[in-house]
């Protein structure tokens, strides 16, 4: 009986831990960004100024969550049809084949290649090769930070998705095949329509991870603090203005970008929550 | 083979030496030949594993939906061999209900009549689709129960009433035959009665052929009986000679209740 009581004690003792440490999170986030919020106020959220200089220092978050949204949004319409297809090659048409353990293996091999990796790629590999197509002078910016953030994200959407499309019941499939449907058919008409709500949150899950993304999208964005023109202008998002800027940062600029931490925070666990419970109510 | 054949005359199925195989070594259905008669319900029984949902699938071809199920021989609807029709316009012909009562769950009612229709892209007008729907429904006795809930999801019905939906998606397309496999094994025997009588309704339109572990289900609704045992179809004849005096010894033990 001892053993029993020590092992409760273990698992409470580790379970609190994890509690007190995000808790701790959120309280230090929040903290930080008091000074921020009490300067600004809610104008914060909605201004695209970021003028450091000293005596005039004024800070907005505005053109980087727009330079996370953006980019983010972008990610996910580059990825959609990519891993659509992907889902449907492993989970339906080449189910248990060889060749869709391989395409699976890939896709999770995609999954496993640390973020500054995509960026080194990003940067020596896409960005001359944008500079060539003569889509931007340097190749920075949006579309080439969206570009990678789409490849890192096509993992998560492909492999959840597979999941669901696998989930599927087979009798329904038959059901339609016997009223004479083609494959097609079948995938329009049965497969897509059921496993929707799942497909839809595993991309809501990719959209989450594309957010939050720092490292790549640090080295390709270009770094300027404005709210970006096009497509192919330069920009920042909550991420990467945090890790270009945190080194030099003190006073107001810090609790500036400590405050833009906890936005980013929020609108993550936003997302993730939601994709959760979309997931959860679909199985 | 020494095998009681019946003898029928303008069958609207026949089958003739049919093989099927799961792995290419193994025969699930071993050397089956018979006639299938217009009009009236032939049922397929035998013990769990004999074949006999392996046969009614190779009649619709749902087995070329597993590339690994080897089938040989040769199948005839109303004379045409089924080799030669494409399987989508072969299954517009031959309609299939299943086990377990499946409605599709993302449609309503309605669609799930004219699913067939909606599935092969068929555009109809919307009073060709009411009055498909409608004398569909009528047709399994379900009309008069879902009219006011048409637009409802199928899955919100009893399991009768969705095995009588599916029975009706089934019809819609006018098929010359309807497959049934152990149609009322998941279901309660007040909605079992229901498609019971329901068949019988059915066979002056409709030739059926009901795949049932139920021998008194094959008793009380089949004109004929197919008793298969281990792949092989032991014995066929009409129902009430097949229950009173069976040719081979296996059938009676099986009908007696010694094995199965």
């Amino acid at each position: 009986m001892k053993s029993e009581k020590l092992t409760k004690v273990i698992l409470f003792l580790s379970s609190l831990t994890i509690l007190l440490v995000a808790s701790g999170m959120i309280y230090s986030l929040a903290g930080g960004s008091v000074l921020a919020f009490k300067t600004f106020g809610i104008k914060f959220i909605y201004t695209s100024v970021w003028n450091p200089t000293e005596g005039s220092e004024n800070y907005g978050a505005l053109a980087f969550i727009a330079g996370t949204i953006i980019t983010s949004v972008f990610a996910l319409l580059v990825c959609l049809p990519l891993a659509l297809s992907t889902a449907l090659f492993i989970g339906e048409y080449y189910r248990d084949k060889p060749v869709s353990r391989i395409v699976g293996t890939m896709v999770d091999l995609l999954a496993g290649i640390p973020s500054i990796v995509y960026g080194l790629w990003g940067f020596y590999v896409l960005r001359p090769l944008i500079v060539d197509l003569g889509l931007s002078p340097q190749g920075y910016g949006i579309f080439t930070s969206g570009i990678v953030l789409a490849i890192m994200i096509i993992p998560y959407a492909t492999s959840i998705s597979t999941e669901i499309i696998k989930m599927v019941p087979n009798d329904l499939k038959e059901a339609a095949y016997s009223l004479g449907a083609t494959r097609l058919e079948v995938i329009t008409n049965v497969l897509i329509p059921n496993a929707r709500s799942g497909i839809f949150a595993s991309f809501i899950l990719a959209f989450g991870r594309a957010l939050g993304e720092t490292m790549a999208v640090t080295m390709l964005i270009g770094n300027a603090n404005v709210v970006p023109e096009s497509l192919f202008a330069t920009g920042n998002t909550m991420a990467s203005v945090i890790a270009n800027q945190f080194g030099e940062a003190d006073g107001l600029k810090l609790s500036s970008l400590i405050a833009i931490g906890l936005l980013l925070f929020i609108i993550t666990a936003l997302i993730n929550a939601a994709g959760k419970f979309i997931i959860k109510r679909f199985s | 083979m020494d095998k009681p054949i019946v003898d029928i005359k303008d069958p609207v199925l026949r089958i003739e030496n049919l093989h099927v195989s799961y792995d290419g070594i193994k025969n699930s259905v071993t050397d089956v030949s018979a006639s299938v008669k217009k009009h009236a319900i032939t049922a397929i029984m035998g013990p769990s594993g004999c074949g006999k949902s392996t046969l009614l699938r190779a009649i619709n071809r749902m087995h070329d939906l597993y590339p690994q199920i080897k089938t040989t021989g040769k199948i005839f609807l109303n004379g045409d061999d089924i080799s030669s029709i494409s399987n989508i316009v072969l299954r517009r012909k031959i309609g299939m209900v299943f086990q377990r009562p499946n409605p599709f769950p993302t449609m309503s009612i309605y669609d799930n009549v004219i699913a067939g229709y909606k599935l092969n892209g068929f555009s109809l007008k919307k009073h060709e689709r009411d009055e498909i729907v409608e004398k569909s429904l009528t047709d399994v006795s379900l009309w008069n129960e879902v009219k006011d809930a048409l637009n409802k999801k199928g899955t919100f019905l009893s399991g009768g009433q969705q095995q009588r939906l599916c029975i009706a998606r089934a019809l819609a397309f006018q098929p010359d035959v309807i497959l049934l496999d152990e149609p009322t094994s998941a279901l309660d025997p007040i909605a079992t009665a229901k498609i019971e009588d329901l068949l019988l309704e059915l066979k002056d339109k409709y030739s059926i052929v009901l795949v049932t572990h139920n021998m008194a289900q094959a008793a009380r609704i089949s004109n004929f009986s197919m008793f298969m045992y281990l792949g092989e179809l032991v014995e066929y004849g009409r129902t009430k000679d097949m229950f009173t005096k069976p040719v081979d010894k296996r059938t009676e033990e099986y009908l007696t209740g010694k094995f199965g």
